[in-house]
């Protein structure tokens, strides 16, 4: 158990400086999600135009692997396809099951620093927070487009 | 070192390279070889149903079953087993009580009392409680440290007032409340008094008569017992008029197709088959605890709880909540570092902390942060324990620092 897999300095990096944190000021979709073991919480918002993602940002608590995560996460979907957003959430799933993944589908290089959670069970559900939220939000939001 | 930590295997490995230090007990304590050999025994030679068959091995299941009961009954000064009911847990025994008890009783109008500071196994179920009954869901006022303001809660105490609902124990704070005095004062407006023992039980001398208690609950597992296995505590004569919440067999006097009678106390509320091996399980616990002796685990704790106040009081940028005078637990939060990272950092030097909301999300709110780290304390922590801890902290800042700088 090597911590340094964990803390990778560029998620210690998103962690202090988180991009893409705050408010949409109008048309956003907010999900709100909060993991009840710990207390984490994230209240993301998107706004999407013709099936893409228009911008997205998020507000929350917890600790430097949530946080770090919905940083990245933010700025990879930005500008995404909601079909293509959504497949990414697969993705990341797969990353923290600790199986075999290509890297370069992510649009953020920076991700691949949460590879190292996997070998943290304890800690996974800290990095699939914000991934989750987004998940519920584009469900939710490509079956009412598709009514 | 610790005399007593050789009676429990758990020690007896190195987790990540590091010899376990255990500071997590408030969730669940470990088990002594006496407890874990005991659960072997009941199955490898007298596993049988008990109040059924009349085969030896039948026999000899209940005797060792009720002979557990009888051990509760006098760990905790109760004066008959019929005031004894196994449950499954704490959570398990309070729901009991607020769906039997409370549900027939409360009407609009009425008022239950407890705490902000309410483990959420002692909140939600008078929530629940409340909503069904109409009754009014009332809270005490704490002090800044956390303890009860007891000047106010005299005055928030009158005829309305039917349930006082309280931990003895604080899971967070580790304060001792004055349930004795609580209970006399309840009591004069006619009400009762529930108590939450999870954190008390197993760690000070219990005396339900001396205290007056109406119910108490705890846990098996808290103290040193198995999982899966609690014990509710009431007054005969409450639990008499009382109708059980689960229906089966073994609670069961006379079946017809329309109707049925209960056996009496306490068996009325064990419906299905108990949970035979956690029971004596638990009684096996209780000789070992009482083998100790309940005021020197006091003691123990409280020592090792304000000497860890002290040494993590030395440390830059850690904030320790509630009181100086406390039991074994310490709640506290390191500067600028998330709880979970401070237990993935502790975690990695072979020591076990708690790290969240502790099941407790209104004292979270009250105490004005989302998480805490909590360490905690049994018979077989020490001092040296303790010092991991402190340079286990000194190493989370450092790499903190070191990783963010």
């Amino acid at each position: 158990m090597r911590l340094d897999d964990l803390y990778r300095r560029v998620i210690m990096d998103h962690y202090q400086s988180p991009r893409n944190r705050g408010r949409i000021e109008k048309d956003a979709l907010t999900v709100d999600l909060n993991n009840p073991t710990c207390g984490d919480r994230v209240s993301l918002q998107m706004r999407i135009q013709d099936g893409k993602i228009k911008d997205a940002k998020f507000e929350g608590e917890g600790c430097s692997i949530s946080m770090a995560s919905a940083s990245m996460m933010t700025e990879a979907i930005k500008g995404l396809d909601v079909q293509r957003a959504l497949s990414l959430v697969d993705l990341f799933s797969s990353m923290m099951q600790g199986e075999e993944v290509d890297i370069e589908q992510f649009p953020l290089e920076d991700i691949e620093a949460l590879m190292g959670v996997a070998k943290f069970p304890a800690r996974i559900k800290c990095a699939t927070l914000a991934w989750k939220a987004m998940e519920k939000g584009l469900k939710n939001e490509y079956k009412e487009g598709h009514k | 070192m610790n005399p007593y930590k050789k009676d429990f295997p758990i020690f007896e490995q190195t987790v990540n390279d590091h010899p376990l230090v255990y500071l997590d007990s408030a969730a669940t304590s470990q088990k002594p070889f006496q407890v874990i050999e005991a659960l072997t025994h009941y199955y490898q030679t007298y596993n049988s149903n008990v109040h059924r068959g009349v085969h030896t091995l039948g026999t000899k299941a209940t005797d060792a079953y009720e002979g557990a009961r009888e051990k509760v009954r006098r760990f905790i000064h109760a004066k008959s087993t019929k005031e004894i009911i196994f449950t499954r847990g704490t959570t398990t025994a309070i729901n009991l009580v607020a769906q039997s008890y409370a549900t027939a009783r409360l009407k609009e109008g009425d008022e239950i009392l407890i705490t902000p500071a309410e483990h959420h196994s002692n909140l939600i179920p008078w929530q629940q409680a409340a909503k069904r009954t109409g009754a009014t869901l009332k809270y005490f006022t704490l002090h800044e440290d956390g303890s009860l303001d007891f000047a106010k809660a005299k005055e928030q105490i009158n005829e309305k007032t039917k349930i006082i609902a309280i931990h003895h124990v604080s899971n967070v704070l580790g304060i001792v409340q004055p349930i004795a005095e609580l209970a006399s004062l309840v009591h004069r407006y006619g009400g009762i008094i529930v108590v939450d023992g999870a954190q008390s039980v197993p760690h000070l001398k219990t005396d339900v008569q001396e205290w007056d208690l109406d119910f108490l609950a705890f846990s098996s597992h808290k103290m040193l017992g198995p999982t899966g296995v609690g014990v509710l505590y009431g007054k005969e004569h409450l639990l008499d008029e009382m109708e059980p919440v689960e229906f089966g067999g073994e609670m069961i006097e006379e079946v017809e197709l329309q109707e049925a009678t209960w056996k009496e106390l306490p068996w009325k509320f064990e419906g299905g088959t108990p949970i035979i091996a956690g029971a004596i399980g638990l009684g096996v616990a209780i000789d070992y605890l009482e083998g100790v002796g309940m005021e020197k685990i006091e003691e123990h704790d409280r020592s090792l709880a304000e000497y860890a106040m002290d040494e993590l009081n030395r440390i830059d940028g850690v904030t320790v909540y509630g009181p100086k005078q406390r039991m074994g637990l310490v709640t506290f939060n390191l500067e600028g570092i998330h709880p979970h990272d401070v237990a993935t950092v502790l975690d990695a030097e072979g020591i076990a902390v708690r790290a969240g909301h502790h099941c407790c999300q209104p004292l979270m709110k009250w105490l004005q942060v989302p998480a805490t780290v909590r360490a905690s304390f049994h018979i077989y922590n020490d001092e040296e324990d303790v010092d991991r801890l402190v340079k286990g902290l000194k190493k989370t800042k450092e790499y903190f620092q070191h990783a963010t700088g």
